[in-house]
């Protein structure tokens, strides 16, 4: 597996980091907790076959502080909206994962013509009191990694090992991509996605691990029930809520059927 | 030296297996536990004990905030700071204090605070804390993220609301309000004392060095626990060209006192384990909600209070030996206590010494025995400490202090 090519765009006067790696249909990736601070084997089977992109989200390891500036959700989406369009995306497509995903849905269902397909991985945003979504944030030290994958060292993996004889300053990246995530979704996930959904007419592909702990399946049908656009779904055996680290072949295949079926 | 009675205000019935049985005892804790009219009894109690320490003599009285809790029964800590407002009529009103982010607009602080001042006639210490993440991000839900920003910026709201004689405009980053006068106005000029208890952020230290605030270190882990951040606040402040001044820092600590050591031993030992064992069980859950810390802090490897307390509590000392030896409890005879007070007080330099002499599931009898024993025979030891050297700039000023005298006097 070798190494993506990176570079970086300013948003707001703050470096982001894009990664970039393959040729073809142009497909972005929005990551989820924790970020990334290594390339994946899920981003090295898409690039297989496409050309990926893989924009780092503010506060996400890649991404600078610039989080502290963004106060609100409309901060957020625009961010979001300026960093995908930099990165080169816009009208390409779009996959999110977990808080990824939901900013990335958010961001279609304000413009449209942001991306050509949606594809979410267990993507966050909703709330139901009846089936809450698992407090990520009131959890004992060390128990994250066990909620985001089945194999929570493909979790250590993907997000931590910056510097490995820096371990104070891969805390700080990771503790900073955590802070970035609650400032999206504190403190219940509910971002108020779900009154925008109707605006999303894009093909959308939902995956989730079969064994999420975080999202339970049941949101796939809220999701499934408010995008105006068709929307599959691919559930995931052998995963938690990051599915793509969890199972890099399965997601990255179905992503790619669903991608190049709508170039 | 200053010496402040602090009550947390404990329920005191919690049955003997509650953390066998129990995650926490704050946030999640369950109200099967709570009895309202046991509360009743427990609230008027300890009212009564503050208004006792006050008229025995203590500098101050303590009260404070939390959320969602089972060791510390004051929500609104100027509930109980208005009637202390009324009933007594010299000590401080230390109101130790109100979590500046919370409050919807923070200038509902300035109002509040500023009552209390005008009815105590200006015996206001006015207590700015962040707040744990327990009450300020669970029980509360702010966002962790923002909470500082927020806190800073309330700050600044309540300071120009005590300070600007007309109507302004507020133009905030969280807070906008186009008319802002509040009424009453404090008595203190141009505003009462501010005093910020800090678990150890390096961010908390310089901020009140800017701004000339007394720095508080709440810790239940007592004087041993605390010396690493009690010096690590005063290298802080020799960095930045601070003085030495003991009365910039204040010190919380849990004392008993009795006629006899053996006494004192038999007295405490229930209270105390009950504190450290049914009360000091935080779910570490609930410790590490993400952006509380700052990078600074996290960099500096200076541990809050709150983060280290629940990683502790896996080793903090439950037994009574343990918690004299590890120095969470002072408890001895008068002589004792005030020896061993004096040594805490010059070796982490603190002018101002916050006395938890109620803990636990203490009785009224006890804590009124503790108390007073304390005022009779410890506090004449102590209480010229540190006058002949440093003055004392964050206590209300004596003229405003003696008010409510004369103020009676003239009715």
């Amino acid at each position: 597996m070798s190494n993506p090519i990176t570079r970086h765009v300013q948003i707001n006067g703050h470096q982001c980091r894009i990664w970039e790696k393959g040729t073809g249909e142009k497909i972005g990736f929005l990551a989820g907790i924790g970020g990334l601070t290594s390339w994946t084997p899920f981003l090295d089977h898409l690039a297989e076959e496409t050309q990926v992109i893989v924009p780092s989200l503010p506060g996400f390891p890649g991404g600078s502080n610039l989080h502290t500036d963004l106060d609100n959700h409309l901060d957020w989406l625009i961010a979001t909206h300026d960093l995908l369009t930099k990165s080169g995306l816009k009208g390409c497509h779009l996959i999110g994962a977990s808080v990824g995903g939901s900013l990335a849905a958010d961001a279609v269902a304000l413009w449209p013509e942001l991306a050509k397909t949606l594809s979410l991985i267990a993507p966050l945003g909703l709330f139901d009191e009846n089936e809450p979504v698992t407090d990520i944030y009131a959890q004992k030290p060390g128990q994250i990694r066990n909620l985001m994958c089945n194999s929570p060292d493909k979790y250590d993996i993907a997000t931590s090992g910056v510097d490995e004889e820096d371990a104070l300053e891969n805390e700080v990246i990771q503790q900073r991509a955590h802070e970035a995530a609650a400032r999206i979704l504190w403190p219940l996930s509910n971002t108020g996605l779900l009154k925008r959904l109707h605006r999303i007419q894009n093909k959308t592909l939902l995956i989730w691990g079969e064994d999420d702990p975080v999202l339970p399946l049941n949101y796939a049908r809220k999701f499934e029930e408010s995008i105006t656009g068709t929307v599959s779904r691919s559930v995931i055996s052998g995963a938690r809520h990051l599915a793509e680290l969890d199972q890099p072949r399965e997601v990255a295949d179905a992503v790619l059927r669903f991608t190049l079926q709508n170039k | 030296m200053k010496m402040l009675f602090f009550h947390l205000m404990p329920y005191k019935e919690l049955p003997e297996d509650f953390r066998e049985r129990n995650p926490s005892i704050w946030v999640d804790i369950h109200s099967r536990y709570f009895s309202a009219d046991r509360a009743h009894l427990m609230y008027n109690e300890f009212i009564d004990e503050l208004e006792y320490a006050a008229e025995v003599g203590f500098d101050g009285v303590c009260v404070n905030e939390h959320h969602s809790n089972g060791y510390g029964l004051m929500p609104s800590p100027n509930l109980i700071a208005s009637t202390l407002a009324r009933q007594t009529d010299k000590s401080a009103i230390c109101i130790m204090g109100n979590s500046l982010a919370l409050y919807n607009p923070p200038v509902r602080v300035a109002e509040e605070m500023a009552m209390i001042d005008c009815m105590s006639g200006g015996r206001v210490i006015a207590g700015f804390p962040v707040g744990t993440p327990m009450d300020t991000c669970y029980a509360y839900g702010q966002n962790p993220s923002m909470l500082r920003a927020r806190y800073l910026e309330a700050h600044d709201l309540i300071m120009r609301a005590w300070k600007e004689p007309d109507t302004f405009s507020f133009d905030g980053r969280f807070n906008q309000l186009r008319y802002v006068n509040i009424w009453p106005r404090p008595v203190q000029q141009p505003h009462p004392p501010v005093w910020v208890p800090g678990g150890g952020s390096v961010e908390t230290w310089q901020w009140c060095a800017e701004l000339d605030y007394l720095y508080a270190y709440l810790s239940y882990y007592g004087y041993k626990a605390g010396e690493a951040t009690m010096k690590g606040f005063w290298s802080h402040m020799d960095e930045l060209g601070k003085d030495r001044n003991p009365y910039r820092a204040g010190f919380l600590q849990f004392v008993g006192v009795a006629e006899t050591h053996k006494e004192a031993m038999d007295l405490y030992r229930e209270p105390a384990e009950y504190f450290y064992d049914r009360c000091l069980h935080f779910d570490p859950r609930f410790a590490n909600a993400p952006g509380y810390k700052t990078e600074a802090t996290i960099r500096a490897r200076v541990r809050s209070q709150i983060q280290s307390g629940p990683t502790a509590a896996q080793g903090t000392a439950r037994d009574f030996d343990s918690i004299l030896d590890a120095g969470y409890v002072i408890a001895g005879t008068p002589d004792e206590v005030a020896e061993r007070l004096r040594e805490v007080a010059i070796n982490l330099n603190v002018g101002n010494l916050m006395l938890l002499l109620h803990f636990g599931n203490m009785s009224r009898e006890l804590t009124t025995y503790n108390t007073r024993l304390f005022a009779d025979a410890v506090m004449p030891q102590l209480k010229d400490l540190f006058d002949d050297e440093w003055e004392n700039h964050w206590w209300p000023s004596t003229n405003s202090v003696n008010q409510q005298p004369a103020i009676q006097a003239a009715q």
